[in-house]
């Protein structure tokens, strides 16, 4: 099985957020993600729900297309009032039409 | 018993020492904290007890009984949040999406806050009616209704829609436990309930003593945001302590004119006067995402909380025990 090249978008957000972005990831084109929750550090400081909730990251695999379409839907819609990075790295991936 | 009697007796509960000890933890770094599961399981079965206990004391009262408290309830869920929001937006001139947020907190109430009072007019002899739970789960979503729809009405904003932001509260942890508590304890009937009363009862050993160590995660949670008090100002401070004097001073009036006892009014007025930091924030924070998290979570769990469990519990037990021309 020759690999083919995909694009893992990682996105590590509010805890309140998490139904919002996955369910925009869905609409978007992402076939699946996985969801875990982590602890960190960053520029805006205080979390709405940060002693209920940590930080969740969210990862899925998707075409170089649908990773642009994301990173463009949540640069535009919570950038501004949430604390929330996003990113894309390229990635080999087995059964890519798994995820296309 | 003089006020300064019952600030004393308050300030020695094992509450009260539990929640000053978290701070003092957080104070001097210590590593200590409740790992975060143990502490929702306890709020669980706090939350759980209360609806239980709730649901059997509403099979013992009457239909008559309740339906003033619930009216004087509801009054205030919607009177709450719009006092809260005209103070914030006229005289503490914050925007109208910090005002609202604020307002929001304000308006809906603090369940832990809620126990303390009950716990509070217990000791003193003057216990609260049964169906108090019942009313906790009446105040705590019109509040954040109201003051939410003010923030849409007044801003534009590019937050969720409220009917979905309010599911989530209706579903969330808190109206899940009371709610299906007070039914499932509505419908099992006294001979089931002395069955599990030893591991539930509200007033024993196993829920005051989970109560203590919630109360010493409480406190680490509210001293370590003791260093945002810098940065929420002088009026958020006095906002903090005076609202909930008038809130909690118009819930013990209304309570007592519904036909409360003392310990009721007290626990209405307490109810009145709470700040909620569970359900409110995350409700706030999807919609109206302007409004600065620092205000609402400082002054609602930092100033407000703390202010309440030490002095207001006991002054408007006062104010009703006034009211009730109690001696």
């Amino acid at each position: 099985m020759t690999p083919a090249t995909m694009k893992l978008v990682t996105i590590i957000a509010e805890h309140v957020l998490r139904e919002a972005i996955t369910a925009d990831l869905k609409r978007l084109g992402a076939r699946g993600y996985s969801v875990g929750e982590v602890e960190g550090e960053g520029t805006r400081g205080v979390h709405a729900q940060d002693w209920q909730g940590k930080n969740v990251r969210i990862e899925t695999v998707v075409a170089p297309e649908v990773a642009d379409r994301i990173l463009t839907h949540l640069a535009g819609t919570y950038f501004h009032d949430y604390a929330l990075v996003a990113y894309a790295t390229t990635v080999e991936v087995v059964r890519s039409q798994k995820f296309a | 018993m003089s006020t300064t009697d019952l600030l004393r007796a308050n300030l020695l509960s094992p509450i009260a020492l539990s929640f000053a000890l978290g701070i003092v933890a957080r104070l001097v770094r210590s590593e200590f904290s409740l790992p975060k599961d143990i502490y929702i399981g306890i709020s669980i079965f706090l939350l759980w007890s209360l609806g239980l206990q709730g649901g059997i004391e509403l099979h013992h009262s009457s239909l008559r009984a309740i339906a003033w408290p619930a009216a004087a309830t509801v009054a205030l869920g919607c009177l709450t949040p719009v006092s809260a929001y005209l103070v914030l937006r006229r005289l503490g001139r914050f925007t109208a999406a910090d005002s609202a947020a604020m307002a929001a907190h304000y308006g809906s109430v603090s369940a832990v806050t809620f126990i303390a009072a009950t716990t509070f007019v217990k000791g003193q002899g003057a216990e609260a009616e049964g169906f108090m739970p019942t009313l906790l789960t009446l105040l705590e979503s019109p509040g954040i209704a109201v003051a939410l729809m003010i923030g849409a009405i007044q801003t534009n904003t590019r937050g969720r829609p409220i009917h979905e932001v309010l599911h989530e509260v209706l579903t969330g942890r808190t109206m899940v436990l009371l709610v299906g508590g007070l039914v499932v304890g509505f419908l099992i009937g006294d001979r089931n309930w002395e069955v599990i009363q030893p591991f539930y009862d509200t007033r024993g050993a196993i829920f005051r003593g989970l109560l203590c160590l919630f109360m010493l995660e409480m406190g680490v949670t509210a001293g370590a945001r003791l260093g945002d008090l810098r940065k929420v100002g002088g009026f958020l401070l006095g906002f903090g302590m005076l609202m909930p004097l008038v809130h909690g001073a118009l819930g013990v009036w209304l309570g007592h004119l519904a036909g409360l006892s003392i310990g009721g009014a007290t626990v209405l007025g307490t109810m009145a006067a709470s700040a909620s930091y569970i359900a409110a924030p995350p409700a706030v924070r999807l919609t109206l995402p302007d409004a600065n998290p620092t205000y609402y979570l400082t002054s609602a769990l930092v100033i407000t909380f703390p202010f309440n469990l030490m002095i207001g519990i006991p002054v408007y037990f006062q104010l009703a025990r006034w009211l009730g021309g109690a001696p």
